[in-house]
């Protein structure tokens, strides 16, 4: 499904968020949390293609299904 | 009415008659899940009969259990769940969760509490801990070192290095030790009497009630301290303390002392890790894999789901067995083998959904530094008894070694 060429867009949704901190600890180079709540902050909606993988990890990962792949075409939420 | 540890066998499954949980661990090597339940893990979700008789559901496999850990239409009400296995004592009604115990609670009430409590306990912060869990650990060690050659490898390191650091996070004072930890592992103690943990949790309970009043007069640089400056009562902020300070200091303790265990286990794999000592993180992650102590997670359905082509009815309760789900062959390739060098991210050892374990960056910098300091420190460290002579904590809600009889040669 992952196609290298097209940029990767991420979204983070801070209401589903359990605080968890796997996004920040899979790929700390995109997200992080912040200070007071602990919910994910989105550094860099589009990751550099180095981090695209440790991003695709954390989505994965995120035991609340807060952060989520945007393709740039979809329509779905 | 006791634990009889041949209970599971008289048990075995029938085409006719569901098959009840089982929990006799002690069927040969201690790591890894009862034989019983992993013959049951051929079908990822089946159906399982509860204490009370109630026919309900067993999720063994990693995807079918990640599916309904992250279900909000599953909940964590313990009013709503039939117990997996019997505890003496304890009707067959549960009672709600009692108050500041959001494990217990569906949102929109759970996330009221996680959210007061998730940024302590950030990624970040817990990373700057790292330096006083190393300070602790040393301390530990250097005691031990002192007081062998033998020593108890439970009561020496596992239990001392997270219960001091989870103290002086919470804010309680470690000196009030044995106020508590008994009371903590009555409460998870499978075998115990209701009435026995129904008084251990009101014990525990009230110690923290009177640290909560303390820290509201007197406000010291901590967590609780930092929380009474909420909305939370006083009675909420006992029981999230309660709550904390059990989890601080019954999980990593268990995985200290049994992944210790389990690596002098296995010389290979604890030769690769002190060889390149950057391998802990990754020896850590599997080592939570390999043996997943909390286990297992019961939800309730909320309304008919379909989980792993399977419809589990409103009203029914699911036991997720973590261990099970952590040796899925489908999600682990050769899943009863610890090998450190596996991808062992994803495991479900801190559950998952809305109630992973909010401790579990903690746990992740205590046994990174735990591990390696301990290896470091002995290079002769083995065993002081046979392997099959180390008693295991066989019925606990968290898995592990009572003790661990350890020994090393003198420099």
């Amino acid at each position: 499904m992952s196609d290298p060429r097209q940029p990767l867009r991420l979204s983070a949704d801070r209401d589903r968020c359990a605080g968890a901190g796997m996004c920040a600890l899979t790929a700390p180079e995109v997200f992080d949390q912040d200070d007071e709540e602990g919910l994910v902050v989105l550094l860099h909606p589009v990751p550099a293609p180095e981090h695209q993988a440790a991003a695709r990890m954390a989505v994965g990962l995120c035991p609340a299904g807060a952060i989520a792949l945007d393709s740039p075409d979809s329509t779905a939420p | 009415m006791s634990y009889d540890p041949t209970a599971a066998d008289t048990t075995a499954a029938t085409a006719e008659e569901p098959p009840t949980l089982p929990t006799d661990r002690h069927t040969g090597c201690p790591f890894d899940p009862p034989a019983e339940l992993t013959a049951l893990s051929d079908q990822p979700l089946r159906r399982m009969r509860y204490a009370d008789g109630h026919l309900g559901w067993l999720a063994t496999g990693h995807a079918a259990a990640r599916a309904i850990l992250a279900d909000p239409r599953f909940s964590s009400r313990y009013e709503l769940m039939h117990l997996p296995v019997p505890i003496a004592g304890m009707s067959q009604e549960l009672p709600p969760a009692p108050v500041g115990d959001l494990t217990g609670l569906d949102a929109p009430e759970h996330t009221r509490y996680r959210r007061l409590l998730t940024g302590k306990f950030t990624v970040r912060r817990m990373r700057q801990l790292t330096e006083r869990v190393e300070g602790l650990t040393t301390e530990c060690l250097d005691a031990m070192e002192q007081a062998g050659p033998t020593a108890d490898l439970v009561e020496a390191f596992a239990q001392p290095v997270p219960a001091l650091m989870i103290c002086e996070l919470l804010g309680v004072p470690y000196a009030d030790r044995e106020r508590f930890q008994s009371q903590v592992a009555t409460v998870f103690d499978q075998t115990a009497e209701a009435e026995a943990k129904g008084e251990a949790y009101t014990a525990l309970l009230q110690y923290l009630n009177e640290l909560v009043l303390a820290k509201r007069a007197e406000p010291t640089d901590d967590l609780l301290s930092d929380l009474t400056t909420s909305d939370l009562t006083d009675e909420e902020l006992a029981g999230i303390g309660g709550l904390l300070l059990a989890a601080g200091l019954d999980t990593t303790a268990n995985m200290l002392g049994l992944g210790t265990f389990a690596l002098l286990s296995n010389p290979d794999q604890l030769q690769t890790l002190r060889a390149d000592p950057g391998l802990a993180e990754q020896t850590v992650e599997e080592l939570l894999r390999y043996l997943s102590v909390a286990d297992p997670i019961p939800r309730a359905a909320l309304e008919d789901v379909e989980v792993a082509g399977q419809l589990v009815r409103a009203g029914e309760t699911v036991t997720v067995s973590v261990q099970a789900a952590n040796r899925d062959p489908h999600r682990f390739p050769d899943p009863d083998r610890l090998d450190i060098h596996r991808k062992a991210t994803g495991h479900l050892a801190f559950g998952h959904g809305a109630h992973q374990c909010l401790g579990q960056q903690l746990a992740r910098v205590e046994m990174t530094v735990a591990f390696p300091a301990l290896f470091a420190r002995f290079p002769t460290l083995r065993l002081a008894v046979p392997p099959q002579e180390v008693p295991l904590r066989e019925r606990s809600n968290i898995y592990g070694v009572i003790s661990l009889p350890v020994t090393w040669d003198e420099e």
